[in-house]
């Protein structure tokens, strides 16, 4: 179905199910309980989630299929953003313009840069990007205060043109009068759910794209990425010239990051500088890493892992851990408090970075590997099996 | 008139001349060694041929056309493949994804965008590479990793890639280099019966005389860069020169 093959079909809509019911599942605590603060089934959450998948799904196919770290894809992100606030000023609220805008401009943007940076490769092309991402980021904040307002950030005013805008459109960003920032609760026994518009509009985007780099994986220019990684040296001497390969992957990634830039953008009206900063460049790395770079759906609980740290762990503050450990004797209270006071609230980090160093160690293919491996010791898929094929292939007559 | 014609080419590192008027004339369809001792040049002489390294001065034609200053990827699609001393593969891909890519690039040049298509639609690129596969004794091996497989099957699969091109002129740079008595013989048997089922060219480099005399129909010595004599395998054997300047060095 759709050009996929039956396995990927039932991959597919597997994601396309657990997607469309994340408002639900991520809602595991009633209400009034004690544990409802790790809830994270709130627009704003499960937007960001959906939003750094994008981006993540589209940093995996230059990092995860040609093995080009690139360190500046905040940039794309930032360019996105600034191209549908600039399109909420011009034309009307709609995010429709804006979002072809945006993926035209980070992919014209991403040509460039690309064009330049994929002559070198390894550490060099690494910085590189990072050097055009810092650049497109001191533009952003200082030189073009006039495209990008500078350090207060690109916002639409009341005096902007917004010709489409007529009597009655939203005041807010919309889809063809579908209002992002509108959402319907409902309340069931003690569970409270949020469907909320712009967690849907993200999702399909989502899921759209994430087809999209399913399709790119299995495509033979897919396999000719992988090949890049593995050995440009066989590439060159096979006749095929590597750089227009990378320049289209990194156009594609670009265009994605683009894409989830804008998306930003079009759940709250605001661009910043800051989305450009280096630090954001380096959180999609960390992502993609964190998830199993080259794995389809690697980058996504990437990004949810990392954005669900970034929510709910930096809320927990010291008077929720006393609550916690109440039931122990005041003075070994207060010392396991005082244990664990480094790695929660503004200190969510420290954890994050613990957490990543385990994973890197201990499962280099991400949390897939670690996935795959429980999932291997459920089903008693014993390795065994494996290691026979790769070690004792069948003999095979040896005619000459 | 032959298919690969090498005049007058120099090369220079530094203060050591690497290649000192070198003239090489290769006849279309023969298998032709070149042999020298360590540091003799060889492997230079290979380069400036793949275009990796432009000659001080000289000219090299492939069929009539220059191949000096091109890129490898286009001197690749001039009809010239190359094996290379350690298999160079894609060993992250199974073998069966290492045989398309070659396919790809014969039918699409250097670069097309086959980013929505499928791979199982290409039915006659498949169909190619299997077939090359069966030739070398592979296709039961086609989900392997490549990386996964042994030496020799390594360089059985570089050189199904090289073949799968049907190429002109396939380079060898010491193909049977660190294998065991039976994997060379197995290769000799491998080369020759490409040879005779197709249309081919073949250069060779090597060091091991036992495959230089069982594949080469024609021997040039090599020595401190410059052609010491060119000769039919039998002559090249007695050949005084030859002696004192490879052969009797390795005797000892």
């Amino acid at each position: 179905m759709l050009g996929l093959s039956k396995k990927d079909t039932t991959f597919l809509l597997i994601v396309i199910f657990l997607t469309l019911a994340t408002p639900i599942l991520l809602q595991p605590f009633p209400e009034n309980s004690a544990l409802a603060q790790f809830n994270a089934g709130y627009p704003d959450l499960m937007q960001r989630f959906a939003i750094f998948g994008i981006f993540a799904i589209g940093f995996n196919i230059l990092f995860g299929l040609t093995g080009y770290l690139s360190f500046g894809h905040a940039a794309f992100l930032g360019v996105g953003s600034y191209s549908v606030v600039w399109m909420y000023k011009l034309l009307s609220y709609n995010v429709l313009p804006g979002l072809i805008l945006a993926v035209i401009v980070s992919g014209l943007f991403a040509l460039l840069i690309g064009y330049i940076s994929l002559r070198r490769s390894g550490i060099y092309f690494s910085i590189l990007t990072l050097a055009f991402a810092q650049m497109s980021f001191n533009l952003a904040y200082s030189v073009l205060t006039p495209l990008t307002n500078g350090e207060t950030g690109l916002q639409v005013y009341t005096d902007d043109p917004q010709v489409l805008v007529s009597e009655g459109s939203p005041l807010s960003p919309h889809f063809f009068g579908i209002v992002m920032n509108e959402s319907a609760k409902i309340d069931v026994g003690g569970w409270q759910f949020t469907f909320s518009n712009g967690y849907y509009f993200c999702a399909i985007i989502a899921i759209l794209v994430f087809y999209l780099s399913m399709r790119i994986f299995r495509s033979p220019f897919g396999v000719m990425l992988r090949a890049i990684k593995t050995n440009q040296t066989r590439m060159n001497y096979t006749g095929l010239n590597p750089r227009p390969y990378t320049l289209a992957a990194f156009v594609i990634s670009g265009m994605y990051a683009g894409l989830a830039g804008a998306l930003l953008a079009a759940m709250d009206p605001l661009a910043g500088a800051e989305r450009m900063q280096w630090t954001a460049s380096g959180e999609v790395v960390l992502m993609t890493i964190l998830g199993g770079a080259g794995t389809l759906m690697g980058p996504v609980l990437g990004a949810g892992f990392i954005k669900y740290f970034e929510n709910i762990f930096s809320k927990i503050n010291d008077n929720i851990l006393h609550t916690w450990f109440s039931a122990l004797p005041d003075g070994l209270e207060d010392a396991v408090v005082f244990v664990l006071h480094p790695f929660i609230g503004k200190g969510w980090h420290l954890t994050l970075g613990l957490l990543f160093m385990l994973v890197v160690i201990f499962l280099p293919g991400g949390l897939m590997e670690g996935g795959t491996r429980i999932w291997n010791a459920i089903t008693g898929k014993n390795r065994k099996k494996k290691q026979d094929a790769d070690h004792h292939p069948k003999p095979s007559a040896h005619v000459n | 008139m032959g298919i690969l014609e090498v005049s007058n080419v120099n090369k220079r590192f530094g203060g050591l001349q690497a290649l000192g008027d070198v003239n090489l004339d290769i006849a279309n369809g023969t298998v032709h060694a070149i042999i020298g001792p360590n540091g003799a040049g060889k492997s230079t002489l290979l380069n400036v041929l793949v275009g990796k390294l432009t000659p001080d001065t000289g000219t090299v034609m492939f069929n009539g056309t220059s191949v000096l200053g091109r890129k490898p990827y286009e001197i690749n699609q001039l009809g010239i493949s190359r094996v290379f001393q350690t298999p160079e593969i894609f060993s992250d891909l199974s073998v069966f994804e290492n045989m398309l890519i070659p396919c790809f690039a014969k039918r699409d040049g250097a670069f097309r965008l086959h980013a929505l298509e499928s791979i199982a639609a290409e039915k006659q690129l498949i169909e190619k590479a299997e077939q090359m596969l069966a030739e070398v004794n592979m296709a039961d091996k086609r989900h392997m990793i490549a990386s996964s497989l042994s030496r020799g099957d390594k360089r059985r699969l570089e050189m199904a890639m090289c073949l799968v091109q049907e190429p002109k002129l396939l380079l060898l740079d010491e193909p049977t280099a660190g294998m065991a008595r039976a994997d060379t013989n197995n290769t000799i048997d491998l080369l020759n019966e490409i040879h005779d089922k197709r249309d081919i060219t073949m250069v060779i480099i090597e060091h091991d005389m036992h495959v230089v005399f069982s594949l080469a129909k024609r021997i040039t010595v090599l020595a401190q860069g410059t052609p010491l004599v060119e000769d039919t395998p039998e002559n090249i054997k007695g050949h005084p020169k030859v002696k004192e300047a490879y052969l009797g060095e390795a005797a000892a």
